[in-house]
């Protein structure tokens, strides 16, 4: 009934500015639960993608969850460390092609400090086995030389020749500074959306120079020794807090793991990166739920608004019905009607919730970022048609509610509405 | 003899089953062509009667065949269809859209049946007419009928009933909310311009002074046979 259509049209624009403001809720629900989708897989994805095409991750014996946490995002309680006579033995295992020792336990105003070699910057890799590139400078050569991620360079405004201090621990405890030792930035990693983004990598020589006069986690009173003099001590670090394994062959990752496992100097954890990265979303994957959850709920909110909105709006149009029933429409037009137009004022919010959250990804993203996200994403994400079409057939269920009345009243009302 | 546009025949209508009867119609007759006002107090069931005829309602007992088609052998979507095809309303009041115009209110019959709207010819131009007769201004046709007078109302709402010229044209109470002396000239107009159409009215009322208008009448008196 293409007149009957018409009608409905004009009558919904007659009604106008309630059908408005029930729109503008479900679109905003819309938004706000494709957001929430597009965020989630994309942190899903970039957690993922933290640490590629390293094959194992190996630390002193602790859960795999906490190693990695540790190793990889510079999280959480440190495992405790390993000696370096033991790395040494077992980077020579035949099966391993590469290896990267990192040492942690320093920070550069609230960033942590990454003690490494140089081979880090060659054989780390990132999401798609993307490597590390430099958006300036080069990788440290001398011992007193940092290289800064993305983000912290961009924050404290460093550039390559900047002069900077660390600070013992996390930072937190006053006269903790190495300020006797300075470093010089050397280099500045392009983005990443990693936990390298938030890290200064230096050498793991620096790491022992600037602990040379400390004993025991605290610098010894009276007692310094300059850097410029550090060159004639041995630099070899006693211990390391992880170090990562590349493989000649994947297939034997679970028999390097297990040799790992069995190493006899002192008690290893060897873990899978991906299966940890894995098991640690598991363990954060209740917000991202109750972020699902809360999400849905706005939604419930809007179209209850729409059903209200329907329903309140139903004694004025009694009489609309009824000329429409003397015009030759059917109860059951009646019944499409109702449910047409819920159908359409929920089809609307979903596309304009669309074209909001593509705004929002085209604007909004350095405002998010703010927020520690990197970006929202523009693409479309999996699963994203299917959010739409459950707000749909929602919506669509939601019209019945009144349909339901409207049917109901005409049958009361035939021609002559009761009011 | 003129063929029949209305034939009741022992019609009884309740709400619910353990109801008095709502109608109860032992026979009715009206000729094609001809006017009929029926009358009756309120509460004597004549809206139920009037959904009856447009096949809104279905009898309990009995058979009411209109325009030799009895509206019960009908399915639901074909009285519905029937109903926009053959017949035209006018009730008390609140009879049109108020955000449509004048003219798109008297329209509506076009848009929802084609018969009525090859009947009218050029339905625009059929409509504008039909206004023009019932004495609207060609400068109140474009306006939003709920800025127009009750009366104004009520002769669109006519114009409505009338356009494709149906066969029946049903009207419940259209004067209630006219004065007086509007009254008798509304029910000249409508019936001038039902005769120019070759329709047959059925015109509901309470107030017995306006029968003088018509052909036949006919008394609805509660719960007792016509």
């Amino acid at each position: 009934m293409r007149a009957l259509l018409r009608l409905a049209l004009a009558s919904a624009w007659n009604r106008r500015l309630g059908l408005g403001l029930t729109l503008l809720s479900v679109m905003l629900a819309a938004t706000l639960l494709l957001s929430v989708e597009r965020v989630r897989q994309a942190a899903r994805a970039s957690f993922a993608q933290s640490v590629s095409a390293t094959d194992l991750v190996v630390g002193a014996r602790s859960s795999p969850v906490q190693l990695v946490l540790h190793a990889v995002f510079h999280l959480g309680e440190p495992t405790g460390n390993l000696g370096w006579d033991s790395y040494r033995k077992i980077a020579a295992d035949p099966a391993i092609a590469w290896s990267v020792p990192l040492s942690l336990g320093d920070s550069h105003r609230g960033y942590p400090v990454l003690g490494t070699t140089p081979d880090y910057f060659v054989h780390f890799r990132y999401g798609d086995r993307q490597p590390l590139s430099f958006a300036s400078g080069a990788a440290f050569a001398g011992i007193f030389e940092a290289v800064l991620g993305a983000e912290v360079a961009a924050r404290l405004g460093y550039r390559v020749g900047e002069r900077i201090t660390l600070s013992h621990g996390d930072g937190g405890l006053a006269g903790m500074e190495h300020e006797d030792k300075p470093f010089t930035v050397v280099g500045i990693l392009a983005p990443t959306g990693t936990p390298v983004d938030r890290s200064v990598h230096v050498g793991l020589a620096a790491i022992e120079a600037i602990h040379l006069d400390w004993i025991g986690g605290a610098p010894v009173p009276g007692f310094s020794i300059g850097a410029e003099v550090v060159q004639k001590f041995d630099l070899t670090p006693k211990s390391i807090t992880a170090f990562l394994v590349g493989l000649h062959r994947r297939g034997e990752v679970f028999a390097v793991q297990r040799r790992i496992g069995a190493f006899a100097g002192e008690p290893l954890t060897a873990v899978l990166p991906g299966v940890a990265l894995d098991q640690l979303w598991q363990s954060v994957g209740f917000a991202e739920r109750a972020l699902q959850v809360l999400s849905w709920l706005v939604l419930a909110v809007g179209l209850a608004g729409l059903a209200a909105t329907m329903l309140a709006g139903l004694d004025q149009r009694r009489r609309e019905l009824a000329i429409l029933r003397s015009l030759g429409a059917g109860r059951r037009h009646l019944l499409a009607l109702l449910v047409l137009e819920s159908g359409v004022v929920s089809l609307l919010g979903c596309l304009l919730g669309l074209a909001a959250t593509t705004l929002l990804a085209l604007f909004g993203a350095g405002r998010l970022a703010a927020f520690g996200l990197s970006a929202l994403p523009l693409t479309v994400a999996a699963g994203e048609m299917q959010l739409l079409a459950a707000v749909l057939v929602c919506g669509l269920l939601v019209g019945l509610l009144p349909a339901w009345r409207a049917y109901r009243l005409s049958l009361a009302d035939g021609l002559t509405p009761r009011c | 003899m003129a063929a029949a546009a209305i034939r009741i025949d022992d019609l009884v209508f309740r709400w619910r089953p353990d109801a008095a009867p709502a109608v109860k119609l032992a026979k009715l007759t009206v000729d094609a062509g001809k006017s009929l006002f029926l009358h009756g107090p309120s509460g004597a069931g004549k809206s139920t009667l009037l959904n009856l005829l447009g096949g809104v309602l279905l009898p309990e007992r009995g058979r009411i065949e209109v325009l030799g088609q009895v509206l019960g052998d009908l399915p639901a979507a074909r009285r519905d269809a029937f109903r926009a095809d053959h017949l035209g309303f006018v009730f008390q009041q609140f009879n049109l859209l108020p955000w449509l115009s004048a003219l798109d209110n008297v329209l509506l019959p076009c848009r929802f049946s084609r018969r009525r709207a090859q009947r009218a010819g050029e339905p625009d131009a059929a409509a504008r007419r039909l206004l023009a007769a019932l004495d609207l201004d060609a400068a109140a046709h474009g306006a939003p009928a709920g800025e127009l007078s009750v009366g104004q109302q009520q002769r669109v709402a006519a114009a409505r009933a009338l356009i494709g010229r149906p066969e029946i044209v049903i009207a419940d109470e259209p004067t209630s909310a006219l004065d007086a002396a509007r009254q008798d000239a509304f029910i000249d107009l409508l019936l001038g311009e039902a005769k120019a159409a070759g329709s047959t009215v059925v015109f509901v009322s309470h107030d017995l002074r306006l029968a003088a208008h018509f052909d036949e009448k006919l008394a609805l008196t509660v719960g007792a046979d016509a």
